[in-house]
């Protein structure tokens, strides 16, 4: 863990993001259990640092793609988590109209193109928001969160090798959490890490502790710097852990509480509070207050969810078409 | 014939257990299908600790190689059954299916024949959003080549599967996801039951009005024609198509020149769909014969919506089958019979 290139009191708000992704997830799963919630949700507890890490690089007119677990990503993008509630509960008033739920949640005001229902449809489109922007000689780029299991699609392949080819200014950050549903990524991908691959495709690659925030900042940092000043595509592969099931109750048979177990004592929150604490900027009090401030605005948040207006069926027939 | 009660998934489940015991070139292919998580939805829990890892391979997430790996098993003496976990993740691998399977015996002239079986699961009515909802069926019954099939009961779920792997052309085989956990009489598994394919069932017979359905609309059907007979004393006669392409004209004409009102009822988008297929054919051969009244039954024209309020105002139901009978029947000078009897 090092950390001592980064301002305390930044790190402070990066916490806080965190901080606010486990939150919610929390507070997501809970309501999920109780029956309040439709459809399926997939929890990204554990794998805090990585969106929070690279969005940390963003501004907000920069471009992020993202997937089934995506609140983590959009959150650390910048997202209401009122209105992502909203989304959850099938409000008129979510991001989507209730139209999308937690697998589609997109906010193109903050360059959310989406969450994404179809395991590795991000990696293409991701390539395309790059055309755009370097076609129009912008200087933002995109960040390209995907799963393990993503990187064995087809649609990886192709879109990475596009970004490559054109020098696109893309992040590819596969978030590798071990699993595939039930399906341990070692024994779908012979190649040691992902930098193996990047380098298949002519570009930087490398491999990240994705459960330490430190770790995700620096490899970020590199990678949207270069992307920004024109250098091309960086694929990081970071290396974490969902604590949950693939969604909220599914029992997880595929794995060792023990493995569970070693993953949660590597809590990529816990390393970030202990380093604040060393260094002085928050004590245990602050921190203590820190949790509590943001416990109380995503309660608040999933409570204007519950509130919200239930969409007129047919609203159902709108927007299938702009014009 | 001795029965027991299965699930619809622990019948299908128990059809590709005994094919595979019957026929080595059987194997299964697709994503988390070995065990401990034995698929998705279950239905090849115990498969791989039985047959072996060989014979049920845990597939990537690779939608396209799982389809044209199948596609070259089954040009090379393998008879293949892969799952693609939804219906929506066929579109990966589209290319495999229309352009490869279904016309490599045509293109061959007649050289080879690819008995693949690509089993996926799906359809609407639990909030999974636009890209987890879709039923594509009349997509593939486009398609030259293909055979399309969608079982309703666990009885007709084993039986079509059965037939299913034991055909030499490709088959897509639809397993309606709100199915998986309903009961029904299965005959035991000695009795080796096979159903043809492009053979309809006529799962209630009737007098009055024909419904053509399949899939988990069946049950609706069944549904809504006690209504009709219990608040208009209408008999309607429910046939469930079972097989989509090729679907059993016969059937659908002998019990249309029977009743002369005609409702086709699925869940999918109405536009294009299975529905038009039909109702224009019917049309089409008896519309010298008899007075031609139909209708149909379909999703409104957009995706398939999230929250469960959007969902049910564009997925039909019950309601519609009820209302479209009714409507078909009033066209024909025939609304009322109740009290007309
Ligand atoms: C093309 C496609 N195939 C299969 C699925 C079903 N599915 C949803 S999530 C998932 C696992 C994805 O694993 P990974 O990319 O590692 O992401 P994680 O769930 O671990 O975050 C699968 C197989 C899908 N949504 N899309
Ligand atoms: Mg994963």
């Amino acid at each position: 863990m090092s950390g001592v290139a980064f301002d305390p009191a930044w790190i402070v708000e990066l916490y806080r993001r965190m901080v606010r992704i486990r939150a919610f997830e929390e507070k997501a799963a809970e309501l999920y259990q109780k029956g309040a919630l439709p459809g399926f949700l997939h929890s990204s507890v554990g794998q805090e640092a990585v969106p929070v890490g690279v969005c940390a690089w963003l501004e907000r007119d920069d471009l992020i793609t993202s997937t089934h677990r995506g609140h983590g990503h959009i959150l650390a993008k910048g997202a209401d988590p009122a209105r992502m509630f909203l989304e959850l509960y099938g409000s008129e008033e979510g991001y989507n109209r209730g139209k999308g739920g937690s697998m589609h949640i997109m906010d193109f005001s903050i360059g959310v193109l989406g969450a994404n229902g179809i395991v590795g449809a991000g990696i293409p489109i991701a390539a395309g928001a790059g055309i755009s922007l370097q076609n129009r000689g912008s200087d933002r780029v995109v960040a390209c969160f995907f799963g393990d299991g993503a990187v064995t699609t087809g649609a990886f392949h192709e879109g990475v090798n596009m970004a490559a080819i054109w020098e696109l200014p893309v992040v590819f950050v596969c978030e590798n959490n071990q699993y595939a549903e039930s399906t341990p990524h070692r024994t779908v991908d012979r190649a040691p890490d992902l930098t193996v691959r990047a380098q298949g495709y002519g570009i930087p690659g490398e491999l990240v502790d994705g459960n330490d925030l430190f770790a995700v900042l620096e490899a970020a940092q590199r990678a949207v710097e270069r992307a920004r000043r024109g250098g091309g595509p960086t694929l990081l592969e970071c290396r974490t852990y969902r604590w949950y099931g693939h969604y909220i109750g599914d029992p997880a048979v595929y794995r060792s509480d023990e493995e569970v177990a070693s993953w949660k004592a590597r809590d990529p929150l816990r390393r970030v509070a202990a380093w604040l604490l060393e260094q002085g900027a928050l004590d245990e009090e602050g921190e203590a207050r820190l949790r509590a401030e943001v416990e109380a605005e995503i309660e608040a948040a999933a409570e204007a969810g519950a509130r919200g207006r239930r969409p007129a069926p047919e609203s159902a027939l709108e927007d299938v078409y702009a014009g | 014939m001795p029965v027991r009660e299965l699930t619809m998934r622990e019948a299908l489940r128990e059809a590709l257990a005994e094919e595979m015991e019957r026929d080595p070139s059987v194997f299964l292919l697709g994503e988390d299908i070995q065990d401990p998580m034995g698929g998705s939805y279950k239905v090849t829990l115990g498969l791989s600790t039985r047959f072996g890892t060989r014979r049920v391979r845990n597939a990537p997430i690779s939608e396209a190689a799982i389809v044209g790996a199948g596609v070259g098993a089954a040009v090379t003496g393998s008879r293949p059954v892969v799952e693609v976990m939804y219906v929506d993740f066929l579109e990966i691998a589209m290319d495999q299916l229309v352009s490869q399977a279904a016309k490599i015996r045509y293109m061959s002239g007649g050289q080879v024949a690819v008995p693949l079986t690509v089993r996926c699961q799906g359809g609407p009515g639990r909030s999974a959003g636009p890209q987890h909802s879709q039923l594509l069926e009349a997509w593939f019954a486009h398609v030259p080549g293909l055979k399309v099939v969608v079982p309703s009961t666990p009885r007709d779920g084993k039986a079509l599967l059965k037939a299913a792997i034991r055909d030499p052309d490709p088959v897509v085989f639809f397993e309606p996801n709100v199915l998986y956990n309903s009961r029904g009489p299965v005959p035991d598994p000695g009795a080796d039951e096979v159903a043809p394919l492009g053979k309809a069932d006529v799962k209630r017979p009737g007098r009055d009005v024909t419904v053509v359905t399949y899939g988990a609309m069946v049950a609706m059907a069944l549904e809504a024609a006690e209504r009709l007979a219990r608040e208009d004393g209408v008999e309607a006669e429910v046939i469930d198509l079972r097989t989509v392409s090729p679907w059993d004209r016969e059937t659908v004409l002998a019990s249309f020149r029977k009743t002369r009102a005609l409702v086709v009822a699925h869940q999918a988008v109405r536009q294009g769909g299975m529905g038009a297929e039909i109702a224009a054919t019917v049309y089409e051969e008896a519309l010298d014969e008899v007075d031609v009244e139909i209708a149909r039954v379909g999703a409104r024209f957009a995706p398939t919506p999230f929250a469960p309020e959007l969902e049910r105002y564009v997925v039909p139901g019950v309601e519609e089958i009820v209302a479209a009978a009714r409507a078909t029947l009033e066209r024909a000078g025939r609304a009322g019979l109740l009290a007309r009897r």
